[in-house]
């Protein structure tokens, strides 16, 4: 039978490596961004919306469950990063990142899970970010909306294990991408010099992770938070 | 509308039961207790039965509604506390 993923922030970035990656394995991806699709694939659907809009995420969920009966995989993937010292950091912009990902990956989580607590099987993966764990200066709000999605990831994991859901979440390394782009190179060479192996980490880094999550065999294994390149709390 | 909605519910209601096999909830009527008090429904079977009414409403009636919102969870008496209640609060939400 062929895997239903539901992976949010596909447009560009790891979400699209990811969806692209899943559909060469022959699964059926179904992705969202707030801009049109990048990805022409029979087997890929995609959805314009704000993930923070739970209308349009309760639609999307509902629509996929008609037409393929089943999600199999979330991967709440979609995200935006800022950094700037907490002082001179304009309120609408800690609204901004907390919407995406923190009330995002909220509303995919429970509408997801209304949709795999039936089939008694789903795997959700959600992203944190190293510089929670760091509590890196100049990342405080966006390490607070990832370090609410590990608390979250945590918890949850109870609550939905009954069902055989389970729900980690992975916390990737810098990796060249959009995400990163504006933030001067001294402050990621900081960060690297932070990790056990001071590299950046890749898409094929990510992915090993999510693979093991996702695996049927990882039946036992929740409510982890896995951090790359050997950081830890 | 309100007979379909209580028509749904008492569908669900048996389907679910199938599962939980509580005695309660055997041949459900309007009147049949579902949460708080001496409701047959655990917190686990309330989302069950939320999940699987949320699904049939909106195919019944092309709406996505969501039930657990906040006026749900903060009005004083519960509309979950019987299939009467949930028949008025779902029909509420619809004719919004």
């Amino acid at each position: 039978m062929k895997k239903v993923l539901l992976i949010t922030g596909t447009r560009k970035g790891i979400g699209k490596e990811l969806a692209e990656y899943y559909l060469s394995l022959g699964c059926n991806v179904i992705g969202c961004s707030r801009s049109p699709g990048t990805i022409v694939n029979s087997c890929y659907r995609h959805y314009e919306l704000d993930v923070s809009n739970e209308k349009d995420v309760v639609n999307m969920v509902r629509v996929t469950k008609k037409e393929f009966g089943r999600i199999d995989v979330l991967l709440n993937n979609a995200g935006i990063a800022s950094m700037n010292h907490f002082l001179t950091t304009p309120y609408k912009t800690v609204q901004n990142i907390f919407n995406t990902n923190f009330f995002g990956t909220f509303l995919f989580s429970r509408e997801v899970s209304k949709v795999m607590m039936k089939q008694k099987f789903g795997r959700i993966v959600n992203y944190t970010t190293v510089a929670s764990a760091l509590r890196l200066e100049g990342e405080a709000i966006y390490a607070a909306s990832k370090g609410a999605i590990e608390n979250f990831t945590q918890t949850i994991s109870k609550e939905v294990a009954p069902y055989n859901i389970t729900v980690n979440a992975i916390g990737p390394t810098p990796v060249e991408t959009d995400l990163i782009k504006a933030v001067p190179k001294d402050k990621i060479a900081d960060l690297l010099d932070k990790q056990a192996i001071k590299r950046f980490g890749t898409f094929e880094d990510i992915k090993n992770v999510i693979d093991f999550f996702i695996d049927d065999k990882s039946n036992f294994i929740t409510g982890q938070i896995v951090y790359l390149g050997g950081v830890h709390n | 509308m309100k007979n379909k909605i209580e028509e749904i519910i008492i569908e669900v209601l048996t389907e679910l039961n199938e599962e939980l096999e509580k005695e309660a909830l055997n041949n459900p009527t309007k009147d049949t207790k579902l949460y708080g008090g001496s409701g047959a429904l655990d917190s686990l079977g309330l989302v069950s039965l939320i999940t699987d009414l949320e699904e049939r409403i909106s195919d019944e009636f092309d709406n996505d509604i969501i039930l657990a919102d906040e006026k749900a969870m903060s009005q004083r008496t519960s509309p979950f506390r019987n299939v009467e209640s949930l028949t008025i609060y779902i029909q509420k939400i619809l004719e919004k």
